[in-house]
């Protein structure tokens, strides 16, 4: 049986996995954007918690991601539920470009700028909303386009604790030692990390404020 | 639209023995004592590292002073509510700090929307703007800051500063990044512009040249500490020695002349 023909037959599963996968993608980017753009913006407001927020981003980060799926088994409401333990972890990871490219966008926001928004009169607050995170929308919308497409990568790990998603071929691939189940997961993963890259980076140029 | 011409009588601001130090206690302006008087433009003349910038900063709070007090229309700018104080005050920094990505009419709009004009009364307020400091709105209404060029963008920025007609300005060496001649073309307007909107106007250069041609009376600062107040006839006959280094570096790359005439075109 060709790859197609393999295609063809599964393709109600393999839509169904897709869609499995692009949920746990999407809730967790959308977790990771809520929690790491506030993140991000209080690094540049109080600059001693660059270190300790930065760090612990930096570190869930470096946790080989089985791993981490593993270690959170362990925890009480997390090992509870595969998806949402699966939810949790990738927002981890999806974190650390995301705060960093928020800070690094502000804080590359001209100073005379910035300065000449507090000399009219501005309020913080109008500084930050109409000033610095218009400026910085771009290079935030890089940070949330790496992490997308690292997070598709690494939510073919969630099948290992049962959380569902394209991985589900390829462990079963792995343990079957069947190319066909492996590539029945890797293809519409791949072109989803690339689909997620190409549109999240065309939003990038169109919202970034000067040509 | 514009105010009138304020009276003559309390000075609008007064710099009362204001000093700032830097985190490590570097001493950047000492003691500085001064009065600006409503409606006059007063130079603050100086080297860079002379406090002069940092003395325009006190008065719109963007820096408190670490010692004796600055106060505007009577009040210490401690006691004022930074918001409502700068946007009684207009701002014009160097290169203007146009907000990039904003169309020329939404940064010169910016303060009245602010203060929450009504969107007409701001649209309006825009053109008659624009067409004060020589812009056609329709031409140039649209464009961003990036498609205009340095002189463009300055006249934006005074634009800017003068939106919700504000009874001060402070300029900080607002020309300074512009060629020579349109410098000359925007100081000429310029002096043109104050002479109608009588605004009381701290402005600060480290040409002496600009200085005597914009200023109504110069306070030449040096090292963090006034050296002197002068009007620009008596500046350039001053014989203390700061002052006398500007002159005769004036003087040096004047033709014969009086120097208020000489060179400027």
């Amino acid at each position: 049986m060709s790859l197609w023909q393999f295609f063809l037959a599964n393709r109600s599963e393999i839509l169904q996995l897709t869609i499995e996968h692009v949920w746990l993608v999407g809730i967790a980017m959308l977790l990771a954007v809520l929690i790491g753009i506030p993140l991000g913006i209080l690094v540049t407001r109080r600059p001693w918690l660059d270190k300790p927020i930065l760090g612990a981003a930096n570190i869930a980060q470096t946790i080989p991601s089985l791993a981490l799926f593993g270690f959170l088994l362990e925890v009480p409401w997390l090992g509870a539920r595969a998806d949402r333990l699966a939810i949790v972890a990738l927002t981890l990871y999806a974190l650390l470009p995301i705060i960093r490219n928020t800070a690094a966008g502000i804080s590359g926001v001209d100073p005379a700028v910035r300065e000449a928004a507090r000399g009219m009169g501005m309020t913080p607050g109008q500084i930050l909303r109409q000033v610095e995170l218009p400026l910085a929308l771009s290079v935030i919308l890089a940070g949330v386009r790496v992490a997308t497409v690292w997070t598709v990568g690494i939510a073919t790990i969630a099948a290992a604790v049962g959380a569902g998603g394209l991985g589900e071929f390829i462990f079963r691939g792995l343990s079957m030692v069947d190319n066909h189940l492996i590539l029945a997961g890797a293809i519409p993963a791949a072109l989803m990390a690339l689909a997620a890259d190409f549109l999240l980076g065309a939003l990038e140029r169109r919202l970034r404020y000067a040509p | 639209m514009f105010t009138k011409p304020p009276s003559r009588g309390e000075p609008a601001i007064e710099f009362r023995g204001a000093g700032y130090r830097t985190p490590g206690n570097k001493i950047i302006l000492d003691k500085l004592s001064l009065d600006v008087q409503r409606g006059e433009t007063l130079v603050l003349l100086g080297r860079s590292g002379s406090g002069k910038t940092t003395a325009l900063k006190l008065v719109n709070r963007l820096l408190e002073p670490a010692s004796g007090a600055v106060r505007v229309e009577g009040r210490s700018t401690l006691d004022w509510d930074p918001i409502a104080l700068r946007r009684r005050i207009g701002y014009v920094i160097q290169d203007a700090g146009l907000f990039p990505h904003f169309t020329v009419e939404r940064n010169v709009a910016l303060v009245p929307r602010l203060a929450g004009w009504e969107p007409e009364r701001t649209a309006a307020r825009v053109r008659e703007l624009l067409h004060l400091v020589g812009l056609d709105a329709a031409e140039f209404g649209r464009r961003y800051p990036h498609q205009l060029s340095g002189g463009q963008r300055q006249r934006v920025g005074v634009a800017r500063a003068l939106a919700a007609d504000p009874p001060f300005l402070l300029m900080d060496e607002p020309f300074g990044a512009l060629d020579p001649l349109t410098r000359a073309e925007i100081q000429e307007e310029f002096r043109a512009l104050q002479a109608r909107l009588a605004k009381t106007i701290v402005f600060v250069t480290h040409d002496v040249r600009e200085a005597l041609r914009l200023g109504t009376r110069v306070a030449l600062l040096d090292a963090g500490r006034l050296v002197g107040v002068y009007s620009p006839p008596e500046f350039l006959r001053a014989t203390e020695p700061v002052a006398a280094a500007y002159v005769a570096a004036l003087r040096m790359c004047e033709e014969p002349g009086s120097p208020r005439q000489g060179g400027e075109r």
